[in-house]
């Protein structure tokens, strides 16, 4: 069974006048199938206003498809019973690390979710400190989250939904305030979280050098998916990506860049080392 | 020299538990129509010290010059300081507040003090620079799309016609594409207008593609001041401060490790395909 | 300015005081405010002084910090003092021009300043030895029976919380937005009551802009962790008494006592003013 599954998904933002009169329809997401495979990293590339956010809250289901089917875990989104084990088995982390802390204190924070749940408190205890463990936030955990930086309030949060035992984490954006150490930090804790327990990602961004390591890449414009494949595959289509609002990393634009000035360079480069190796292959 | 910073320190909270030095002993010039980039790790105090150029920080000790005046004297106008080296924060968009694009742009120049006609003309003006349209002038600024908004927000500050233009990491946040449009908007302004432009960020590869020259800020000392791939020729002290070059710079730097006789210069892919170009035709 | 203010300040330290359950001390400070309005003479005042000072003995948090308190209720407080010094009808003692001091106007004024000064110590000392999140479950607890007459009892203190989170967010952003717009050229300092109101707008609306965003983003990220009110939650640091609470409890209660005590007999010892 797919850890998610997306079938014909469309979704409507619908705005109405004062007298609830319909002023204009955005169609968001536009027709998307996808399916993730437990334990699989996934990465959804795309440009601001590419509806990979609003995709995102319907696997959460905080938003419900307008036409089309989401499954989560084999239970359908748009059932209201199935809600909170929903939201409990695909915890979902936003993009600004201060609007989604609720607590004074960091440990508090990440109790926060089993509380919610109604875990009795010895076990609450016993999952904060493992939650707070896995992203390397233990030694922080009696901290204020206003003496935090970016990258490790970021990691508060992903150990709060990993409190939930959650089987799958939906990242929407979680890099786009962060300095290039918070980003490294995020991006490494959830390739271990997704190595080390399983747990499926989704990592929803437009910084390209963070997919390169991702198991499966989906490029989305104007709410559809219009690329999907390794990341090398998708990397190796610099222009369509530029002609979506993307780039790619300056390594894999240079060697699409010598590629096509006539030098024997395998597509799709995505490493340093791989490109230094191609060019001490060619004879002068 | 535009702006001169002689012998600047800056310290808070003093006299408390919490004191911090955020600036030691900085000693600076910039001329007109530099574009420089201010690079440094969190908390370096890279904020600390461009908020001192327009003098919404003062310094503990030391002088700050501006055209050639003291700007710590009694009776320099901090606000025409202000109107001259214009700062757009990170995340610019926050402070709008006006009903109406057009309405907000103009609240620069209006405090100035300035007639109706010459505010409007420069608001108009600005928002022409930053490329948008006349469609837009009457929307609401808070129902503008995110890249929208930011590029009016920087035409709040380009309306009040400074001479220097400091940016706060301008493209925190934005797609590939808008960080290209809003680099691009402020390059051209650099070129056809003569501004000075101060870039803080934390993208080597923005720096590479734009400035000139490259402020290192470390701990609060002012480590390097030095031309731009000078600086980026440094990259392993650049690590030591949890900075780094840009990619193509450690490219070729491992070409030539491997005996590859390549020059080591490029920062942007446009130059290192030129030189790896270069050294494989000849 | 607004750091001056350590009234509603949590102040770290490890005192006994700092480790009894918020319930306890939130009834301990409503039982030490009702005895400061029980008297009448300064006999009172002596068994409220010794307990007040024993507790701040006890709090170990230092006086100068608890005094600081103080400052910002100095204005109100000499306010209230000098009206009754001088506008109580009565026994003049003293008159300069239109100005009368009463022996009643000096009694009611001196009473006022006690009563103000200690109910700010009191209450204060509470808040320096009781984390935010401690008196927030203390209140919820104690206000949990209000819920069968429809208060929403666990919605207030999930507001209080949330509010005692973003405080210190919501001063930072302005602080950054006041920076922004001087940066275009606004002003904040000079100018009449009027200029200076209107000037408040480019502060204000993108304050409040920015909070409803924050406060829609914490909505969804809320309920994205399953929040869905009170019910069927648990507490990963449920409120339990300790032997030490009794103990205070029975403290309390004889302190309780011996002020009853003394306000009824107070009125059969000579009057001292």
């Amino acid at each position: 069974m797919e850890m998610v599954k997306v079938e014909n998904l469309a979704f409507e933002y619908i705005r109405r006048d004062e007298e609830g009169n319909v002023e204009s329809i955005n169609r968001a997401i536009d027709g998307v199938n996808l399916d993730v495979k437990k334990g699989d990293f996934i990465a959804v590339l795309g440009a601001n206003g590419s509806g990979k956010s609003t995709l995102a809250k319907h696997i959460n289901a905080i938003l419900y498809p307008t036409e089309g089917t989401v499954w989560v875990n084999g239970l359908n989104t748009s059932e209201e019973q199935n809600i909170w084990e929903i939201r409990r088995s695909a915890g979902m982390v936003f993009q600004n690390p201060d609007n989604q802390i609720v607590a004074t204190v960091v440990e508090e924070d990440v109790g926060f979710g089993p509380e919610n749940l109604g875990v009795p408190t010895d076990e609450i205890w016993q999952r904060v400190e493992k939650s707070l463990e896995a992203v390397n936030m233990l030694e922080h955990r009696d901290k204020s989250p206003n003496k935090l930086s970016g990258g490790q309030k970021q990691r508060v949060a992903i150990a709060g939904i990993m409190a939930m035992k959650p089987e799958c984490i939906v990242l929407d954006e979680p890099t786009a305030m962060l300095d290039p150490d918070g980003r490294n930090d995020v991006i490494s804790t959830i390739h271990k979280l997704n190595q080390q327990d399983n747990i499926t990602v989704i990592l929803i961004t437009h910084h390209m050098s963070e997919v390169i390591n991702a198991d499966k890449v989906f490029v989305m414009n104007k709410g559809q998916v219009v690329l999907q494949g390794s990341p090398r595959e998708i990397f190796s289509e610099v222009d369509k990506l530029k002609s979506y609002r993307l780039d790619v990393p300056q390594v894999t634009e240079l060697a699409y860049e010598l590629r096509k000035a006539g030098l024997d360079i395998p597509k799709g480069i995505l490493y340093v080392e791989e490109l230094v190796e191609a060019l001490g292959k060619i004879k002068r | 020299m535009q702006i001169v910073f002689d012998n600047i320190n800056y310290v808070y909270s003093s006299g408390t538990a919490f004191e911090q030095h955020a600036l030691k002993d900085i000693n600076l010039k910039i001329s007109k129509g530099e574009f420089i980039g201010l690079i440094g790790h969190t908390g370096s105090g890279k904020s600390t010290l461009i908020q001192h150029m327009n003098g919404l920080i003062k310094a503990s000790s030391g002088g700050i010059y501006y055209e050639g005046q003291n700007i710590y004297d009694s009776n320099y106008s901090m606000r025409e300081l202000r109107s001259k080296v214009g700062l757009v924060f990170q995340y610019p968009e926050h402070q709008l507040f006006e009903t109406t694009v057009f309405k907000d742009v103009c609240f620069g120049p209006k405090n100035l003090g300035l007639d109706k006609l010459e505010v409007e003309l420069r608001a108009y003006e600005a928002l022409k620079m930053v490329g948008i349209g006349e469609d837009l002038l009457d929307a609401s600024p808070f129902e503008l799309s995110g890249g929208q908004k930011r590029r009016v927000a920087i035409a709040g500050i380009l309306a009040m016609r400074p001479e220097v233009l400091i940016l706060d990491e301008p493209t925190a946040g934005l797609d590939p594409m808008g960080r290209d449009e809003i680099l691009g908007q402020v390059a051209n302004l650099h070129k056809e207008k003569g501004l000075t432009v101060i870039l803080v960020t934390h993208s080597m590869e923005d720096v590479a593609k734009y400035v000139d020259r490259i402020l290192v800020m470390n701990k609060g000392n002012l480590v390097m001041d030095q031309e731009t791939r000078k600086v980026f020729a440094r990259y392993k002290e650049l690590e030591e401060m949890y900075l780094a070059a840009p990619q193509v710079t450690y490219i070729t730097n491992e070409l030539k490790a491997k005996g590859l006789d390549i020059n080591t210069d490029a920062t942007t892919v446009a130059e290192a395909k030129e030189d790896i170009l270069k050294y494989i035709n000849n | 300015m607004i750091r001056d203010i350590t009234i509603g300040q949590y102040y770290p330290a490890d005192s006994i005081l700092h480790r009894l359950d918020p319930r306890l001390k939130l009834n301990g400070t409503l039982i030490f405010i009702i005895s400061i309005f029980l008297f009448n003479t300064f006999y009172g005042y002596i068994a409220v002084t010794i307990f007040l000072a024993s507790i701040i003995k006890m709090s170990k948090v230092p006086f100068k910090f608890i005094a600081r308190g103080l400052k910002a209720i100095i204005v109100i407080l000499l306010f209230t003092m000098t009206f009754n010094l001088l506008l109580t009808p009565g026994d003049v003692l003293l008159q300069v021009g239109f100005l009368k001091i009463t022996r009643q106007g000096l009694h009611s004024a001196l009473f006022m300043g006690i009563r103000l000064t200690y109910l700010i110590l009191g209450s204060s000392l509470m808040t320096f030895t009781t984390t935010p999140n401690q008196l927030t479950d203390g209140l919820e607890r104690l206000l949990w029976p209000l819920r069968r007459i429809k208060v929403p009892v666990h919605e207030i203190a999930m507001m209080m919380s949330i509010a005692l989170r973003f405080i210190p967010i919501l001063l930072e952003e302005t602080d950054k937005i006041m920076k922004a717009q001087m940066a275009r050229g606004a002003d904040f300092e000079s100018g009449g009551i009027i200029k200076r109101a209107k000037g408040l707008v480019p502060l204000l609306v993108p304050l409040f802009v920015s909070a409803f965003r924050r406060a829609n983003d914490l909505a969804m990220a809320m309920e994205a962790r399953c929040y869905r009110g009170g019910e069927g939650r648990t507490k990963m640091k449920p409120l339990r008494y300790e032997g030490r609470d009794g103990l205070a409890y029975i403290v309390l209660l004889a302190y309780l006592a011996v002020v009853i005590v003394i306000s009824i007999f107070e009125d059969r010892l000579p009057v001292i003013l």
